[in-house]
């Protein structure tokens, strides 16, 4: 805004107050206000929820006094699709495409996740080979969601070739997940009690040959950006969250252990074959962009090797539970005797009984503690099934952090904290 | 088998330490606070993962506050804030997912309410309990004594009825022309 025509422009914006709908007198009016940088030209911004700097469908709605955000609030809620009272009127069978809407850039830790808490309430055993291929689909799905959220990220601020670099391994990897089960981003690869298909032969080889192209990417995305001085001046001291405020906002995930937390419940709360595996929980010090940028490029690394090691340990053998309850009849089966035809019928119209129960299953996903909390009171649908997602906690911490800074800072702060609409809205 | 029997490919974490932990912080929670806790349900007993503590709708800040703070708890971390909808009377449950860190032990806590009732809110004890707690007003119609700012989250404002109720039908649309208007008292 002009500063010689200051006149003018409080004159401007005395007359929008009835316009805009704003309560007069208080920050609007013209009285002389010492904090106030611009001649008393606060306006309110309204950022979202179609914005190209917004992540999905969010909103914010700031009040800028110049470029700082002098108070602000969220809103989101644009793509809900009522996932949790679909979960309590579909099987749970059903439910698992639901699953893959989450968190749509890491589809795969969803259905692992889900598949995990069902088969829990069941007291379901999945087989070894199926929860290696399980174990490598959660680390490539981890990989392809920091390297997004990195790419954005840097996008956000202004560094273009560095998402292009990760984007193509990117597209590599979708290949290798399409090659398991036909889709690239809505996978549904899991189900409850195996999965929905065997690997192909010769899969783990070319996952092996994937994580040693990627490692080189890495390292070269470590160098275009790490020491780059404008990036470095975007993020360095940006978005700080102390310790108190990561327990008070339940911060989890690349952001809690950005600040120092050392937590990953990969190890902390060993599920699947998480111990047998070696890894690092990278740690970071200062909880701004720049440590969460860091934490997630080394986590990127750590996740290749837990994948590699899963190759290596993969062996031939059977993908689906011994359980009747939960096994899909064989195909010859059902097109070949009448009991399996049954079966197969039963099965898909009706579903499995699910004893009654409750459990609250997490597992470490890409932004941290993605929750399936399950209320079972017997039947083949839920009671209750509410999705923890990583997003809601962290979207909530947008407000407080942005505010006091620039507007130019919100934007890398929503893109290193890693809002998916999707989990965010359920 | 059941969900107590501790199955290696998912969690195999349902030792007896901890379940010697449970039986003492419940004991130690009955001794301080007494008729507040009105029942336990704890794992191998009744089908859950963690021991679920139904305690009093009023005492339910001080019993997180003394969870948070009081050494041997420290269950730092409000994993989850939700509801169930029981279609019994009490109707609702207010459902606390809390996680102690140092020892990776999660514990429930559930309140009772009934239609039309409402609970003390925890933003106290963590503020991330803001969001939850207007997720579970406006999914279940659960209102929260204290809260600052106890609007709709994930629907319109302009929204009737609460959702996840299970009288709510699975198709009730509702349809709004306009976006939500900007509420410039928030901003003030």
């Amino acid at each position: 805004m002009n500063i010689q025509n200051k006149d003018a422009d409080k004159q401007m914006m005395q007359d929008r107050v009835p316009e805009l709908g704003l309560p007069s007198g208080g920050h609007y009016s013209v009285d002389h206000d010492p904090d106030d940088l611009w001649g008393d030209s606060r306006i309110i911004v309204n950022i979202g929820p179609t914005h190209p700097a917004m992540h999905g469908a969010l909103r914010m709605v700031a009040k800028l006094n110049g470029e700082t955000i002098e108070k602000s609030y969220c809103e989101f809620g644009y793509t809900h699709r009522a996932k949790e009272k679909l979960g309590e009127n579909r099987t749970y069978h059903q439910f698992v495409v639901y699953t893959d809407r989450l968190n749509y850039c890491s589809a795969l830790i969803n259905n692992v996740t889900y598949a995990m808490s069902v088969e829990r309430l069941m007291g379901v055993e999945v087989p070894e080979r199926a929860v290696w291929i399980r174990m490598i689909c959660a680390e490539l799905a981890r990989v392809i969601d920091h390297i997004i959220c990195l790419g954005i990220n840097a996008v956000d601020l202004g560094a273009f070739s560095f998402f292009l670099y990760g984007f193509h391994q990117r597209e590599e990897a979708y290949s290798l997940i399409e090659k398991i089960c036909g889709a690239r981003l809505t996978t549904s690869y899991t189900r409850i009690g195996g999965l929905a298909a065997d690997a192909p032969e010769g899969w783990e080889k070319q996952v092996k040959e994937w994580v040693k192209r990627t490692r080189k990417v890495i390292d070269e995305m470590d160098e275009l950006l790490t020491g780059n001085k404008i990036w470095c001046q975007r993020t360095v001291g940006v978005g700080v969250m102390s310790q108190k405020f990561i327990h008070d906002y339940s911060v989890t995930g690349p952001s809690a252990r950005a600040a120092g937390l050392n937590y990953d419940l990969r190890r902390d709360q060993p599920c699947m074959f998480y111990k047998d595996v070696e890894f690092d929980v990278p740690v970071g010090q200062n909880s701004d962009i720049f440590d969460r940028y860091l934490v997630r490029l080394e986590e990127i690394r750590q996740s290749l090797n837990i994948i590699s090691q899963c190759c290596d340990r993969m062996k031939k053998g059977p993908i689906w539970s011994e359980d009747k309850r939960v096994r899909i009849p064989e195909k010859d089966v059902v097109h070949n005797t009448m009991e399996g035809l049954i079966h197969h019928f039963k099965f898909f119209m009706t579903g499995f009984e699910v004893p009654p129960g409750e459990a609250y299953t997490t597992f470490e996903a890409a932004n941290g503690e993605l929750g399936f909390y399950i209320v079972s009171k017997g039947g083949p649908a839920a009671h209750r099934m509410r999705i923890r997602g990583p997003s809601v906690y962290h979207f909530q911490t947008l407000s407080p952090l942005c505010e006091g800074g620039k507007i130019g800072d919100m934007v890398g702060i929503l893109g290193s904290i890693n809002i998916i609409a999707g989990e965010l809205d359920r | 088998m059941d969900i107590n029997t501790p199955v290696a490919t998912i969690y195999g974490d349902l030792h007896e330490k901890q379940i010697e932990r449970w039986k003492t912080q419940v004991s130690g929670l009955r001794e301080r606070f007494g008729e507040k806790i009105e029942e336990v349900l704890f794992p191998r007993e009744y089908p859950t993962d963690t021991p679920i503590v139904f305690v009093r709708a009023d005492a339910i800040c001080e019993v997180l506050e003394f969870l948070k703070n009081t050494p041997e708890f420290e269950y730092g971390y409000l994993s989850d804030l939700t509801a169930t909808d029981e279609q019994e009377a009490p109707r609702f449950h207010v459902v606390y997912n809390l996680l102690a860190r140092k020892t990776m032990t999660r514990i429930r806590l559930k309140v009772r309410v009934a239609e039309g009732e409402s609970v003390p809110t925890a933003i106290g004890v963590w503020p991330a309990a803001n969001w939850a707690e207007r997720e579970v007003w406006d999914m279940f119609g659960v209102r929260f004594d204290g809260h600052p700012d106890l609007r709709r989250i994930l629907m319109d404002v302009r929204w009737e009825g609460h959702p996840l109720r299970k009288d709510y039908p699975l198709r009730g649309y509702q349809f709004f022309p306009t976006p939500e208007p900007i509420d410039p008292s928030l901003l003030g």
